[in-house]
């Protein structure tokens, strides 16, 4: 369950990563700035939540674009460091905007909906909640979707392309600019899904850009250009989480993620599948 | 440091003018008049204006440190706040355990730091630029963890107070007392720092910044350099830290929030990298920043509605400004001031001339 959340939102790190080799440290603020358009878009659709969903997802692949567009496109060419400061940047703001026309109080879009969270036996005696469900499935399918995309879609191998060699790759034609807004359209959009759903599950508020920030350690330690290597991340950091807080602390879950990181910098800072000339890039 | 020789035809002709820092008669009564205007302000301000000084001189220590940290060395840290609370938390913890005097806290807090920025620096030495950033990141969350378990052990779930420092029978309290030991500590750090970019150690950064195996090969060591950078930079602002807990007579793991670390970055960068006039204008901007929002909306119609609004309009405001800085002013306060300074230089003329037609 954890793994899942984590690993819905570590592709997100990876997408923009893997394409435009931006570290998108907003991407917390991004799933909840999702979550919030579900608020939005639940008052025009209650009652369909599929529809409603649907909508919020729909408006933040338009976020993920426009983000891309209007700011992170100057960036393009600039200083790593300068572009990922920007992105911090863009999440304060978005922060800030959000408590401004949201308020900072804890939300229930699920009540908003009209849908109840019914919990669902299964096999084996295990309890769980359907939006958590929901949520496992969703990841499934997105990243099945995604590794198809990448490999057999045509935007999806342009994608990689720009990826492994943007000089080439716009050398061969390939748009990068259009190239590089999906990949934030995407990200976003998958972002904010892991957000609707939490939310749904266990409300909203001001925390949510935490989860998002804690799920960067397991895009990193699978790797930061590599989509299995987040799921397998996820997986590491959410036993990793869940194990060491039945055992030693509850207190630890803050920085349990961290601590992975660290511990995996040290071994091996290019993560479990990542590509090794990562490092000298920067 | 680039010290070229100027325009105005003053060259230095031996070595210990070379070494002066302040040169020419008009920087000498320019630096007089702050001076003189820096010891007045404590008597013509209002308390309020003297916390908001103090709490400038604070952010200028804890900025100075950064901007030597990655303005010159180069390397990228997101820990600054757990190294703020680190210091805090050292200064907290051995005088309200052992009841530790004010002069015995501030150096401790100073070992600590630099121990840490080992720590810290450490991953340097593998990761570049971005993972390192990462990694640091990760560390600031380690410490302000521990901070925040020795409270919920300890008992001081809300913060740790500390009493007034003494020295000898005398109470170090009341903010004009502090805007001078502040202020004292702000100039110290300054002046260390100015000195040490003039010599061997900063020009070693400066090499390590602009190429890590030119720098290699020219003979430094790189590796130790990179350490002594974090180490500096670390125990300044550790000791920065345990200023503010003293000043402040309270630590609590709350202030020493991601947010406080990204304000740092901000400062050096709306401040301008490279350059520690940039860190002291940065620490100025940002520290005044919110109060400046503040002032702004109470100025607004139905001030009393938006007053609840006023944390949310500040994180907005504050980066809008800093993705105004990024995107349009990548060189900061201190690029706008030195284009300033070359339109006046060069006026009625708009552009240098040519290299090279000046013969």
């Amino acid at each position: 369950m954890l793994a899942s959340i984590y690993a819905l939102i570590a592709c997100g790190y990876v997408l923009v990563y893997r394409v435009s080799r931006v570290l998108n440290l907003a991407h917390g603020e991004l799933m909840m700035l999702g979550a919030y358009m579900l608020m939005l878009t639940a008052t025009q659709f209650s009652g369909y939540w599929p529809v409603a969903i649907a909508a919020a997802a729909g408006l933040s692949l338009l976020t993920g674009v426009l983000v891309y567009l209007f700011l992170m496109r100057k960036m393009t060419g600039e200083m790593v460091l300068a572009a990922v400061l920007t992105t911090v940047a863009l999440g304060i703001l978005l922060r800030g905007v959000m408590v401004l026309v949201w308020s900072a109080q804890q939300q229930y879009p699920a009540q908003a909906l009209h849908v109840t969270n019914s919990s669902i036996v299964l096999p084996g005696g295990a309890r769980i909640s359907f939006f958590s469900m929901l949520l496992v499935l969703t990841t499934a399918l997105i990243y099945g979707a995604l590794l198809a995309f990448l490999r057999f879609g045509r935007w999806g191998i342009r994608m990689r392309a720009a990826g492994q060699s943007p000089l080439l790759a716009a050398q061969r034609g390939i748009n990068l600019h259009a190239v590089y807004a999906l990949a934030w359209g995407l990200s976003t959009l998958t972002g904010a899904l892991a957000g609707i759903l939490i939310a749904l599950d266990s409300g909203l508020d001001q925390t949510m850009a935490t989860i998002g920030l804690k799920a960067f350690p397991a895009a990193l330690v699978g790797g930061l250009d590599s989509l299995a290597g987040a799921l397998v991340g996820s997986l590491v950091v959410a036993a990793a989480e869940v194990l060491l807080i039945h055992y030693v602390d509850p207190l630890l879950s803050e920085v349990v993620p961290f601590l992975v990181l660290i511990a995996m910098l040290v071994v091996r800072p290019w993560g479990l599948f990542g590509t090794r000339e990562e490092l000298d890039r920067v | 440091m680039s010290r070229r020789p100027r325009a105005s035809g003053y060259f230095r002709t031996s070595y210990s003018q070379d070494l002066k820092l302040v040169e020419t008669r008009t920087e000498r009564w320019s630096l007089t008049i702050l001076l003189i205007a820096l010891l007045a302000f404590p008597f013509l301000a209002s308390p309020f204006q003297l916390d908001l000084a103090n709490q400038v001189f604070l952010a200028c220590i804890g900025a100075i440190a950064l901007m030597l940290l990655t303005g010159y060395a180069g390397q990228i840290s997101l820990g600054h706040a757990g190294l703020l609370a680190a210091g805090a938390f050292t200064a907290g913890i051995l005088s309200k355990e052992m009841n530790a005097p004010f002069w015995v806290t501030l150096p401790a807090a100073t070992i600590v730091g630099a121990l840490l920025g080992v720590v810290f620096g450490l991953p340097s030495l593998r990761l570049r630029g971005l993972y390192l950033a990462v990694s640091t990141l990760a560390l600031h969350f380690l410490v302000v963890y521990l901070g925040g378990e020795y409270e919920t052990k300890r008992g001081f779930s809300t913060g740790i107070l500390i009493d007034p420092p003494k020295l000898g029978g005398w109470t170090v309290s009341g903010g004009r007392i502090w805007y001078f030991i502040l202020g004292l500590f702000a100039a110290a750090t300054l002046l260390l720092c100015l000195n040490l970019l003039r010599s061997g150690t900063g020009r070693a950064w400066a090499a390590i910044r602009a190429n890590e195996t030119v720098a290699e090969a020219l003979g430094i060591g790189v590796s130790a350099h990179k350490l002594l950078a974090f180490v500096i930079s670390s125990a300044v602002t550790a000791l920065a830290g345990a200023l503010f807990a003293h000043y402040r007579g309270f630590v609590s793991v709350e202030a020493f929030s991601l947010f406080l670390t990204i304000q740092y970055v901000a400062m050096i960068i709306v401040g301008g990298m490279g350059s520690l006039l940039g860190a002291i204008l940065g620490a100025v901007f940002v520290t005044l920043f919110p109060y400046g929002i503040e002032a702004a909306l109470g100025a607004l119609p139905g001030a009393q509605r938006h007053a609840g609004l006023l944390f949310a309009v500040n994180y907005a405001a504050f980066g809008v400004v800093m993705i105004l800085f990024l995107v349009l002013e990548p060189l900061g306060l201190v690029g706008i001031w030195k284009r300033v300074q070359t339109y006046f230089l060069l006026w009625p003329f708009k552009h240098r001339p040519m290299a090279g037609s000046r013969r």
